[in-house]
């Protein structure tokens, strides 16, 4: 895949800071792309299967964890700081404040399809 | 300890000839810069969260309401091209991150095969969502453009998704709810698809520098953030997929 | 009342500095084209103030509508168009980027000790958005603006209305995406760039209102996108997601909606109480009461504002379980509020207070936004609300804490700072005259309209019956004066930019980085990168400073 040049010496890294630059190898890439796969070939069976009100929650339980190693491992939160962790966090809270507090609005209607 | 002047001398300023030439002059050092960009771009990840987030909450809605709309509404989606489209898009994330590896590593060449294929599996994914999407046209499934409720009253009236799923016929008030749920299968997948095209236009132009050597001669930020950007989408259709696909094709 | 604190250099000697930020480069170009956070803060400046008048004008056509009981000056369909568009332009062109696009554009990066901000081409990115959306709103009243209140209110605005929903829309989206951009700018520079030693805890408030305002424009500003996408798509193709017809539920778009609007003045509100800490503290030479309270505070409105939401639609048919969760977090989110005010006032006492300009606004706000916080909670308890909503109650709420609060917060600041942006005082005592009659138009404007809402007068209505008319000619009355009150700073600081005295590095003996630096500021803002090594107001320490440099003057001359 080309010769390591010597730019890898002189990455702009200064010596002191190696985490916040932390190089992910290809063997980590590699397990994560076939566990995706694995999860994707996962869901798709688990839909062909009557499992009645679990089948949603299977779904998105498996979507979860497949959306959590590409966070974790593709988008190296892993090895990220603390105010990374922290966006991530965030940025899903309010998504599921959003999302929570709105259906808490339609579920509990007396009038409506529930 | 002796009071010392607020202005006092904060860290010098790097000579000019270890300054590289991409360090803007605003920032002290390539670090705080390339820091700064990353954060950026996760924050900008945060907004695309929120902005998907009210098509969520109406899909989430509408699926709870009209749940055999949504469920005949489904299966007239092809789960072989869904799926392909899914495997396309989780590997495209690979050679995304083994991109990433490549210019963190210096690897010139090893980046332009992973971005080239990476553009290309994101061109394929656009591909498939065409064919899929002219599929809906011709059934005039699309929302706004007579959309037609034939499919639903009479489900036989479909051979091939009937002899997969057996269908039966939707009342007249609830096969109308499948405009509601084609109208959120276009806008998820449409907003989705528009993201996609601006990622493979961005990647089609780190192509071109990063054949110039741009991101492998220590500079590799852009690369690297853009991966953020490119599995967020990634992400965004792992979780469309199985909502919109895969809700139940088990009758 | 003729104490002040100004101290302003030696006018016979005294000079602009030749070198700084607006003399640096020259041409139009170098304005259009800058990275410079103070030279967009200026450009802000310009375009905010525009689109204040224009939003101020519609203000003055609705106040003539209402001095007489019918609908006599304009169609009601026009008046319609007039409080919608009066309210788009002011809450969207004025109020969201106010303090935050220009104020903090200017100092957030001096006060922290940064060169600038973190991403300076999208800070240019940012104005120009605004103004694309800005000139969007201006076409979309040519021709023939929109009716439906600054809301979009669904149905109405999906299918039952003629006028320009989706240009509207546009606009306000175009202008949200600058304010999404304008929050990731000041949440990035203010993790990333400040200088050794600043800590946190060492930042001037001004700083954490402003990163607080931040997270809700980071977060809160891509929901009113979709929401406004979604409208287009319902008024062009008929998607039918707020269609009832197709079995869409038009509350949907008002949870969108509001998900955003309520954190929207949230946006409006923070970075004026940034100013407000700063001047309270300048004013009667003490540091902030409780800086970690009001800190935390900032922070805790942000949060507690994205869960209050459907308070702005508790009789539009949300569940009763909703209306009492939501009803009950409002009461919550007064909490933080009532802590700066406690912690403000506690900053007063003992203090040595002094009334120049940015004080008297300063404390028209406190006992403004006081009133309107207040009223607020009467709001947010939901059996008064159901009497209340939808009544000129409600007009007077919003306009005590966004005008008597929130504009003055902004008039406070760009007084405050005026010195240090264009190096020029304005004249004391007309501007002193201006926050007064400022005060007495707002009272006279806004006090009546709670009575009149307590009575039953709707809002949004041209005509209203002819019992409700004294209070509405008071309320004309006030307009015109503070119609003037506005007028007046407009011109007398264009007048300093000329004939102004020069105003010194440190003309209100302030703490925080920027009066550390000459007026007006080098591009750079530092000659040379600050550290810091004190508290935030840290009083003693400036007097030390004095001291030193009065001894170098002593020595060299």
């Amino acid at each position: 895949m080309g010769k390591r040049t010597a730019a890898m010496r002189t990455n702009g890294m200064s010596g002191h800071n190696q985490l916040a630059h932390h190089i992910v190898g290809p063997r980590v890439y590699v397990v994560i792309l076939f566990a995706l796969l694995a999860g994707t070939g996962l869901t798709v069976w688990a839909s062909f299967i009557d499992l009645g009100v679990w089948n949603p929650v299977i779904a998105l339980a498996i979507a979860t964890t497949k959306a959590v190693l590409v966070v974790l491992y593709f988008m190296h939160v892993r090895y990220s700081s603390k105010l990374t962790v922290l966006t991530v966090g965030a940025g899903i809270f309010m998504f599921l404040t959003l999302i929570s507090l709105t259906l808490a609005d339609y579920i509990s209607r007396a009038w409506g399809n529930w | 300890m002796p009071d010392s002047p607020a202005i006092a001398h904060g860290a010098p300023e790097p000579a000019h000839e270890e300054h590289p030439s991409y360090l803007r002059h605003h920032f002290n050092s390539v670090e705080q810069q390339a820091d700064t960009a990353g954060f950026a771009m996760w924050l900008f990840l945060v907004t695309e969260v929120m902005f998907f987030s009210g098509l969520f909450t109406a899909y989430l809605i509408y699926r709870n309401w009209y749940y055999p709309a949504f469920v005949a509404g489904s299966h007239q989606l092809d789960v072989r091209w869904g799926t392909l489209n899914t495997l396309v898009l989780i590997v495209s994330s690979f050679t995304m991150a083994m991109g990433v590896w490549c210019a963190q590593t210096g690897r010139r060449r090893g980046l332009v095969l992973c971005l080239s294929l990476t553009c290309l599996l994101g061109l394929g994914f656009l591909g498939i969502k065409t064919i899929e999407y002219r599929e809906k046209i011709e059934k005039h499934h699309v929302p706004g453009f007579h959309y037609s409720l034939q499919s639903f009253v009479d489900p036989q009236s479909e051979p091939e998704v009937y002899s997969e799923y057996h269908d039966k016929p939707l009342p007249p008030d609830m096969a109308r709810h499948t405009e509601l749920y084609f109208s959120l299968y276009f806008l998820m997948t449409g907003m989705h698809a528009a993201h996609m095209i601006i990622g493979v236009g961005i990647l089609a132009f780190m192509i071109l520098r990063a054949r110039a050597g741009a991101y492998t001669s220590g500079h590799s930020t852009y690369v690297l953030n853009f991966g953020l950007y490119w599995h967020f989408i990634d992400i965004v259709w792992i979780y469309l997929f199985a909502l919109l696909y895969l809700i139940s094709r088990h009758q | 009342m003729s104490a002040t604190i100004v101290s302003l250099p030696d006018q016979s000697t005294a000079r602009i500095p030749k070198v700084n930020y607006l003399t640096k480069e020259n041409g139009i170009l170098s304005w259009l084209l800058t990275g410079d956070h103070k030279r967009i803060a200026i450009l802000y400046l310009i375009s905010i103030t525009f689109f204040f008048f224009i939003g101020g004008a519609l203000a003055g056509l609705i106040r003539l509508e209402l001095l007489t009981p019918r609908a006599d000056l304009m169609a009601t369909d026009t008046y319609n168009k007039v409080f919608t568009m009066h309210g788009v332009i002011m809450i969207f062109f004025f109020l969201v980027p106010s303090v935050p696009a220009t104020l903090g554009n200017f100092l957030i990066p001096m006060m922290i000790g940064a060169k600038d901000l973190a991403l300076p081409r999208i800070n240019l990115l940012s104005w120009y958005l605004y103004m694309a959306g800005g000139i969007l709103a201006i076409y979309t009243m040519a021709v023939g603006g929109v009716d439906t209140g600054w809301t979009f209110t669904t149905p109405l605005s999906t299918h039952y209305v003629n006028t320009n929903v989706i240009t509207t829309g546009l606009a306000v989206f175009v202008a949200g995406f600058s304010s999404i951009f304008t929050g990731l700018n000041f949440i990035v520079t203010i993790h990333k760039m400040r200088a050794p030693g600043m800590t946190w805890f060492r930042l001037p408030l001004f700083v954490w209102s402003h990163y607080a305002a931040s997270l809700l424009m980071v977060l809160g500003t891509p929901v009113l996108a979709i929401a406004i996408v979604l409208v287009a798509l319902e008024r062009t193709i008929g998607i039918g997601v707020f269609d009832p017809t197709k079995g869409g539920d038009p509350l949907l778009f008002q949870h969108l909606f509001w998900f955003y609007s309520h954190p929207a003045v949230y946006i409006m509100i923070l970075p004026g109480m940034g100013v407000i800490s700063e001047t309270i503290s300048t004013f009667s030479r003490k540091r902030v009461f409780g800086y970690t309270a009001v800190a935390f505070s900032s922070v805790a409105i942000a949060i507690f504002g994205f869960f209050v939401w459907a308070h702005h639609m508790f009789i539009m048919g949300i569940s009763n379980y909703s209306v009492l969760i939501f009803s009950l977090l409002t009461m919550l989110v007064a909490v933080p509020s009532a802590i700066k005010i406690f912690n403000w006032t506690f900053t007063l006492y003992k203090g040595s207070i002094t009334f120049e300009t940015p004080m008297l606004y300063s404390f028209g706000f406190m006992g403004l936004f006081t009133i309107g916080g207040l009223t607020g909670v009467f709001l947010g308890s939901s059996g008064t609300d159901i009497h209340l909503t939808e009544t000129y109650f409600i007009v007077a709420h919003f306009h005590f804490v966004m005008v008597g609060g929130m504009l003055m917060a902004f008039l406070a600041g760009i007084h405050f700072w005026w010195p240090k942006m264009t190096g020029r005082m304005y004249p004391e005592k007309l501007s002193q005259l201006a926050a007064v009659v400022t005060f007495i138009g707002f009272i006279f404007t806004f006090f009546p309209q709670f009575i009149l809402g307590v009575l039953g007068m709707p809002r949004r209505y041209a005509s209203y019956p002819p019992e409700f008319q004294v209070l509405n000619v008071f309320s004309t009355a006030g307009a015109t004066i503070l119609g003037v009150g506005y007028l007046l700073p407009v011109l007398y600081l264009v007048w300093s930019l000329k004939y102004g005295a020069v105003a010194g590095d440190n003309p209100w003996q302030a703490t925080g980085l920027e009066w550390q630096t000459q007026s007006p500021p080098l591009t750079e803002n530092f000659a040379e990168m600050p550290a810091m090594d004190h508290e935030a107001y840290d009083y003693e320490w400036l007097e030390v400073q004095n001291q030193k440099r009065q001894k170098e003057v002593n020595s060299a001359g």
